[in-house]
């Protein structure tokens, strides 16, 4: 098993003529994803890399008898439309690359979604990989590195992993397969203030995989995910050991404004504010990230194997 | 994120129908007396500056005649906060205030939808209530629930008459914020007048930076929070970003106030921030001042790395170069490695460098940077993903405290002598590719062709030549760049990419 992604997926691209949509799928194939379509207005007819392209989402859909997720490769400005056009052809997650995208499109995306009964990933996310089975995205780059960078699950030591930052979920994935751990899904999350799913979405989902023993976050300051996702260790809504590093502890004070619509959020978003509630509610926190292949092996009760 | 002034959102206010107080901003003395006459004498003062507590730092000033005025403003105008000096005061009538409110619209993260923050006591010591202030979930296209916003005012002290304008009000700032894509909107306070009627006291606007290229009549310079004043540099590398969105690049500079007791002023380059954050803790823990922080990611093209280390090198009194990033980049790490190379070998660079570029390729780029760079006179360092920002930052310092006496400020850019004669030339967007045909031959001509990824063809007679259309090759300019540097490694200069940057290497808006 894994959560979001895997090879019996059928994946469509929007944007698949352009720069990133072309190259992004030849790469996902070449990791082992169904690709069965793309689209891009105007274009339909022609072939991408072995890939049928259409003009609209509902063609590619009716085309391959239903679609489980579409990745969106088009310019920021055009992300709302292309995601609700998805959406309402029925495709129920979306996958939003672009980085960009301006707020109020992303909380009209949301709106969109949630009447429609669909889920986002991102905006501004570099995507989801399962090792051994498929990625959408463009996480871990080539083929052949993603295989040899991230370790396929490993029963009884296998993590889930999550974070807010893209470099560093290759970097999370790369660093605990090195000590021995195997990977069910590493999930980019997005970096962006308003995201579809997030920390607490996602490791409900890792909470449901029978594969998944723990799960390793990295958190950053600001917003108020990680406090969400120590509420539902708090009330045993997620029981697998989560293990956390949260960058941002040294970032400096007057860069950002504060005034009293973000005071009166009290400690959240802060780094002492979230390490306080995620240990409070079990999660191991650690303060260096060199420290995090350590600690999970720790969690999980097993010894770190270098490779 | 693109702040705006207090009379730019009442500015905004008024054109969906709130009542703000009669006046304008001023940037003299003069106009503050001119604005206090047309007002009946009777005004306050209140500098335009991104500071919270204004009132407690002396930043409001009441006046009773045009004369007051006039001195208020000139004592306000001749204040500064944190780095930003004040260069308007906003000249106002004088309210009778009966009850005021706090309302601010935030975004809300986790139920991804706007959000009102409403309290009928004002926002006097508003953190102190936080518990007390009412969270008011707003549609994103249907705006306030009206029945939602009453409830909380008939729980008030304020009288039932106020409360269908206030009501208005609420409705109208809730809807400003959402035509001008604000990331939040405050008006703190939002008062009842003596009289009755509702007027917005104050105001507190930030625009998503996403959204600001939609909102062209905001006039808004640089979409980004700066705890200063943008710099010529910051300008430039803004400009560079919007003319090029193939992957982020992120330039600010940093406050760098007793750098001469560190080890040393040092030029940051990052990739991806998380990674950035942690490369820039490595660095600072051996004791050096950052600079600046920069972030070239998202898979960006040789040239915008190119223009990235150009603009962090303009910088004055550099004496290293530390690069290091997230370390496992998805991003194929040579269009970042012909970018470096290319800026280091245009300016003879003599600063000691060290890049971390772990990643896809990271082999390839490492290889191509160190080599391309082996001639010049500062060292020159790539590394891998299993080399820790620790340990980069370790070997940046070994290689510092081996050289002296250099600086940024003797870096020039050197253009081949034999650029601008009568060697061939092509535009490309933002310059040109020179290549010195007298000096190729076949077999080069065979490289080029590979090494340019196929941009460039032998054109029947062993030289090379445009194998794309113009539009295509117009694009190319990573191509070009890659080739540029393969024909310096393999000892053949003969193509140079001409990349001029406006505000470094030619005024602004030249080319």
């Amino acid at each position: 098993m894994a959560i979001i992604i895997d090879e019996t997926k059928k994946v469509i691209v929007q944007g698949i003529t352009g720069r990133e949509g072309r190259a992004r799928t030849r790469l996902m194939r070449a990791f082992g994803t169904n690709v069965v379509g793309g689209c891009t207005p105007g274009k339909g007819g022609q072939e991408v890399e072995g890939v049928g392209v259409h003009d609209t989402v509902a063609e590619v859909v009716a085309k391959a008898g239903g679609v489980d997720v579409s990745v969106v490769f088009v310019p920021a400005r055009l992300v709302k439309g292309a995601t609700i056009e998805a959406i309402e052809a029925g495709v129920k997650l979306v996958m939003l690359v672009p980085d960009r995208v301006p707020l109020w499109d992303a909380m009209r995306i949301a709106q969109c979604a949630a009447a429609n009964d669909a889920e986002f990933i991102g905006p501004n996310t570099l995507g989801v990989i399962s090792p051994g089975r498929a990625v959408i995205g463009m996480i871990g780059g080539r083929a052949d590195s993603a295989k040899q960078w991230f370790n396929e699950p490993i029963p009884g030591r296998t993590v889930g992993v999550m974070s807010r930052s893209g470099g560093m979920s290759s970097s999370c994935g790369y660093y605990l397969s090195r000590a021995g751990l195997g990977i069910s899904t590493i999930c980019h999350v997005g970096g962006d203030p308003v995201l579809g799913l997030r920390f607490p979405e996602v490791a409900l989902k890792f909470e449901d995989d029978p594969e998944t023993d723990a799960i390793v976050l990295f958190g950053e300051i600001g917003g108020s995910m990680e406090e969400r996702l120590a509420d539902l260790c708090l009330t045993g809504r997620v029981t697998k050991p989560v293990i956390a590093y949260i960058g941002g502890k040294a970032a400096r004070e007057g860069t950002r404004f504060s005034h009293a619509g973000a005071i009166i959020e009290g400690d959240r978003g802060t780094h002492a504010g979230k390490v306080k509630a995620l240990a409070a509610a079990g999660a191991t926190v650690v303060d260096g990230f060199g420290d995090l292949p350590e600690a999970a092996c720790a969690a999980l009760g097993v010894a770190v194997e270098a490779s | 994120m693109a702040r705006l002034h207090e009379y730019e959102g009442k500015g905004m206010l008024k054109a969906q129908g709130v009542h703000v107080p009669a006046g304008r901003a001023v940037a003299t003395a003069d106009e503050a007396e001119q604005v206090a006459s047309e007002l009946g004498g009777h005004v306050v003062l209140k500098v335009q500056a991104w500071i919270t507590g204004r009132k407690d730092k002396g930043g409001i000033r009441f006046a009773k005649t045009p004369g007051e005025a006039r001195k208020c403003a000139k004592d306000l105008l001749g204040m500064q906060f944190g780095n930003f000096p004040v260069e308007e005061v906003l000249v106002e009538q004088c309210l009778e205030i009966a009850h005021e409110l706090f309302v601010s619209l935030t975004i809300d993260d986790a139920a991804r939808t706007p959000m009102l923050l409403l309290d009928c006591a004002g926002g006097t010591g508003i953190e102190e209530r936080a518990e007390e202030v009412a969270r008011l979930a707003v549609s994103v296209s249907g705006g306030i629930d009206r029945d939602d916003v009453a409830a909380v005012l008939s729980r008030s002290d304020i009288p039932q008459e106020s409360h269908p304008a206030l009501l208005d009000a609420i409705d109208a700032i809730v809807e400003t914020a959402n035509v001008n894509e604000a990331r939040s909107f405050e008006v703190n306070p939002l008062v009842v007048l003596r009289n009755g009627s509702v007027c917005a006291a104050d105001c507190r606007v930030t625009i998503d930076d996403y959204a600001v290229f939609r909102h062209p009549e905001l006039g808004i310079e640089i979409a980004r929070e700066l705890d200063h004043p943008a710099t010529d540099l910051e300008r430039i590398a803004y400009q560079l970003e919007q003319d090029d969105h193939r992957g982020t690049f992120y330039f600010a500079q940093l406050p760098t106030e007793g750098w001469e007791s560190s080890k040393g002023l040092i030029g940051f380059h990052g990739a991806g921030g998380g990674g950035s954050m942690m490369s820039m803790d490595a660095v600072t823990n051996e004791g050096y001042t950052l600079a600046n922080f920069c972030d070239t990611s998202g898979n960006p093209s040789a040239a915008k790395v190119y223009r990235a280390a150009r603009v962090i090198l303009a910088q004055q009194g550099l004496t290293g170069y530390f690069g290091s990033g997230s370390g496992v980049a998805s991003q194929e790490q040579f269009h970042s490695a012909y970018g470096l190379a290319k800026a280091f070998n245009e300016l003879g660079m003599s600063l000691p460098v060290v890049v971390r570029l772990g990643g896809n390729a990271e082999d390839r780029a490492v290889e191509i940077l160190e080599d391309a760079c082996e001639g010049l006179p500062g060292s020159v360092e790539g590394y891998r993903k299993d080399d820790t920002p620790a340990f980069c930052a370790a070997r940046f310092t070994t290689l510092m405290d081996g050289t002296s006496g250099v600086s940024s400020d003797q870096l020039t850019r050197n253009v081949p002598q034999w650029v601008g004669g009568d060697a061939e030339a092509f535009p490309i967007e933002g310059g040109h590719v020179w290549i010195d045909r007298e000096h190729c031959d076949a077999v080069l001509t065979a490289q080029m062709t590979q090494w340019s990824s196929g941009v460039l063809k032998d054109d029947g007679t062993g030289l090379p030549t445009i194998a794309c259309d113009e539009q295509t090759a117009a694009k190319s300019d990573s191509e070009f760049i890659a080739c540029e540097i393969e024909c310096l490694r393999a000892g053949r200069p003969v193509l140079f990419v001409d990349l001029p940057i406006a505000g470094i290497d030619c005024p602004q808006g030249a080319n």
